[in-house]
């Protein structure tokens, strides 16, 4: 019996080793080490779309989760959006949602590919390596992906990064927070000293220090005696970490909370604390009717729109694709009026104004300090050679220039003075 | 008087234990409760939504069926959950609850990872799989090992000691991606992407071939292993009564230790197989849930190892199917979850009717009353 056993585990040693040899040879090397300066790379790589008719246009959208996460229902809602205006049906439209982020993901892309969708969306971070495993497949069929890094390294031609400055959404968000703080201090319902924001962070990278850092300096802009508190969750979505962290943050001392994770575990948790809170993604006034002040989101209509006409027209999708305040990709959602300060929108229409005329810019590095000193050079990670070695200056005529090199976020100085764990 | 009063109302019926039922029947009453539970779907299918559930069954059937790709997904799927089955079941059979499956497999995976990031330019791919390979069972040795020694030597819960080590290993994982990846989301990516050192090549052009055909024939052994060999029988008679197997002459903790070796060692593999051979990467979610799905394969399947191919294919052919019309029909994953929950229950329910009659109060019974 044992024979038998050891031959047979023996005939599948062998056939996995001889299948070995053959693609072992084929790529081994180090081509991922050719290093292109930013502007060497511009937008060239992109190549045209082959024209597609509207009836037998054909779009997939990848989503880590479903529509229970503020950050994944605002791909879908916004893909539906533009799916109504342009008249396209559901079987045209295709949506996967709850896909991990391992072969899942490259398998949801193939078959979105097998389906004849000319375009491939998804929208989590880890779903990135296997977009290009995709991309390098199926070169007709264009892949881009949200928050991603690579596009600017990998080259290939139909691979796509895309973001959007939303630090610029979340420093009028933090606008809208620092006059709710004012306000606490003016009706005397605090001193100065206690305006504590909490802030509960899904991981420590540069994406979630960013939006917070830049929706610190918004409150602080307003409120200069502000200052905050972090938690992470170390995880995207988990409601009851994140309603325990907004809770334990409410308990410490904060008197406004915000969040960049992406249930609804925060929201709740200030509601049931009376406890203003700003978000992200989704208006969460239906969550919190009396503590939701406001959101700043990307939205990502335009962007779809973009890609869509691409394949209608035959055009070009850009390798990393940047949406700003100006261009409608970064918004607030509506002011809850009720909880909000009164004038808050004024205030936010007048920098929002200042904002994109360059007037006011959200990382200007007189505005803060990293140990006591200001700021003058730092050097960023902007080129992602998976090495995680700091590479470009980010430091352009006294701001912190975010977003302006890569669409996904690189400012990741953990902590600006005033900000702490 | 009440109580000799409630003694003359015999229940309306009682149940009494099945001891042979043909094997025909038995399969009738499977086919039964199918179609009973593909009925209620329907039910919910037609209140929740206003789509034809007929429609809503092909596109389930196509989630597995209607491509190349979805074919190998689907065997793929099987193949793995089939494995981590393979792994939990000798434990089972010997009455060791080792809900550890899942942290065993990431340790699994683990390693294989540890090995592809570490020495992915210093070796050969062949040489790098050999050492993947046999880091990723030793692994799952370890890992299985541990709670079987403890309850061996001082009678340890085995059920809670393996379901902690099952967080140990998530943490683990955690950590070495905060290792590796310093500045993310704890997120590996692909791991050796450009140079598949370390991934295990195709085979006529199939990715998962290797993957399947491993199972395959792990799947054939299990079963020669648990049904003819001596050790199999050891560990039958251990399940059955641990004093009966002293008595015998069966050395109780030697048996339990080198049960769990097997079971930890066939996790471990599985580990290999999904980093190697599947997902090129490790992350926390790694065995998705598939070492307590295992079990109830296993358990469906009254732990025969040619049995469970049918129960792994069940149950990978719902969750395919399931996530086919959340995509078709945008239902939410959930609505989905809640069919494949519906057709679960009736077949697990079923078992019930297999292995007790149900009688009905007799007429004469009554006239005496």
């Amino acid at each position: 019996m044992k024979k038998i056993i050891c031959a047979l585990l023996a005939v599948v040693m062998v056939l996995a080793f001889a299948a070995c040899g053959n693609t072992d040879t084929a790529s081994k090397g180090g081509e991922k080490d050719k290093v292109l300066s930013i502007s060497e790379i511009e937008k060239t790589v992109a190549t045209a779309m082959e024209k597609v008719e509207k009836a037998n246009l054909k779009i997939g959208l990848i989503c880590l989760h479903d529509e229970n996460s503020t950050y994944d229902n605002n791909f879908i809602q916004a893909l539906k959006e533009v799916q109504q205006e342009l008249g396209l049906t559901n079987d045209q439209v295709l949506i996967k949602t709850g896909i991990a982020e391992s072969d899942a993901c490259y398998n949801a892309a193939a078959e979105f590919a097998d389906a004849g969708c000319q375009i491939v969306f998804a929208d989590s971070f880890g779903h990135e390596t296997y977009m290009i495993q995709a991309a390098k497949e199926f070169p007709k069929v264009q892949f881009c992906h949200a928050t991603g890094t690579r596009s600017q390294i990998e080259l290939v031609s139909n691979y796509h990064n895309a973001f959007a400055t939303i630090y610029e959404g979340r420093y009028l968000a933090g606008v809208a927070a620092g006059m709710k703080l004012k306000e606490m201090i003016d009706s005397g319902k605090i001193t100065a000293d206690k305006a504590v924001i909490g802030y509960v962070g899904a991981f420590n990278y540069a994406e979630v220090v960013s939006g917070m850092t830049s929706f610190f300096l918004g409150a602080r802009s307003i409120c200069p005696s502000a200052t905050m508190k972090v938690t992470y969750t170390n995880s995207w979505f988990d409601i009851a970490k994140e309603k325990e962290a907004a809770l334990n943050l409410i308990n410490s001392g904060c008197v406004l909370i915000s969040q960049h994770a992406d249930s609804e575990g925060a929201p709740k948790a200030c509601e049931e604390k009376g406890v203003p809170n700003v978000a992200y993604n989704i208006s969460t006034i239906p969550m919190g009717p009396n503590t939701a002040i406001i959101s700043s989101k990307i939205d990502w209509a335009p962007y779809f729109k973009q890609i869509i006409n691409a394949a209608l027209e035959g055009g070009t999708i850009p390798t990393d694709f940047c949406g700003t305040l100006e261009n409608g990709s970064v918004k607030l959602t509506e002011l809850n009026t009720k909880v909000a300060a009164p004038g808050t929108q004024e205030k936010i229409d007048e920098i929002k104004a200042k904002l994109i005329s360059g007037e006011v810019k959200v990382f200007d590095t007189k505005t803060f300090t990293v140990g006591g000193k200001e700021l003058s050079t730092y050097t960023a990670d902007i080129v992602d050679k998976g090495d995680f070695v700091p590479d470009s200056e980010a430091i352009k005529d006294g701001t912190f220039a975010e977003s302006s090199d890569r669409s996904a976020p690189y400012f990741d100085i953990k902590y600006i003075d005033g900000i702490s764990e | 008087m009440k109580t000799t009063e409630k003694h003359l109302h015999e229940p309306l019926f009682h149940i009494t234990r099945r001891t042979d039922i043909s094997a025909a029947k038995a399969w009738m009453i499977r086919l039964l409760a199918i179609l009973a539970a593909l009925i209620v779907c329907a039910l919910v299918i037609v209140t929740i939504t206003d789509y034809n559930p007929l429609q809503v069954y092909v596109k389930m059937f196509e989630g597995s069926f209607s491509s190349e790709r979805k074919i190998m997904m689907l065997l793929q799927n099987i193949a793995m959950l089939l494995c981590i089955s393979l792994a939990v079941t000798p434990a089972f059979k010997m009455r060791f609850w080792n809900l550890g499956a899942e942290g065993q497999v990431l340790v699994g995976g683990l390693a294989s990872a540890a090995c592809m990031f570490y020495a992915g330019d210093s070796m050969p791919s062949p040489l790098l799989i050999l050492v993947m390979l046999v880091t990723s069972i030793l692994s799952g040795v370890i890992w299985g090992l541990i709670p079987a020694f403890f309850k061996s030597f001082w009678g340890t819960n085995e059920s809670l000691f393996t379901l902690m080590m099952n967080y140990v290993a998530m943490q683990l994982v955690a950590f070495c991606i905060m290792v590796w990846v310093p500045s993310g989301s704890n997120v590996m990516g692909i791991i050796n992407q450009n140079s598949q050192s370390g991934w295990l090549p195709e085979l006529f052009g199939q990715k998962y071939l290797i993957n399947i055909l491993i199972v395959a024939v792990l799947t054939v052994v299990m079963f020669v292993y648990l049904k003819y060999s001596k050790q199999g029988y050891e560990i039958a008679v251990v399940g059955e009564s641990e004093n009966t197997a002293r008595y015998v002459g069966i050395n109780v903790k030697k048996v339990i230790m080198r049960t769990m070796v097997i079971s930890g060692g066939i996790c471990g593999l599985a580990g290999f197989l999904l980093v190697s051979g599947t997902n090129h990467t490790v992350s926390k979610e790694l065995a998705g849930g598939m070492g307590f799905t295992a079990i109830m394969v296993s358990w469906l399947a009254k732990f025969n190892p040619l049995m469970m191919v049918l129960t792994s294919f069940l149950i990978v052919f719902l969750q395919r199917g399931a996530s086919e019309i959340a995509t078709a029909f945008r239902l939410n994953e959930s609505v989905s979850d809640i069919l494949t929950g519906i057709i679960i229950f009736f077949i697990i329910g079923c078992e019930f009717f297999i292995n007790y009659k149900i009688n009905k109060k007799s007429k004469k019974k009554e006239a005496v009353a």
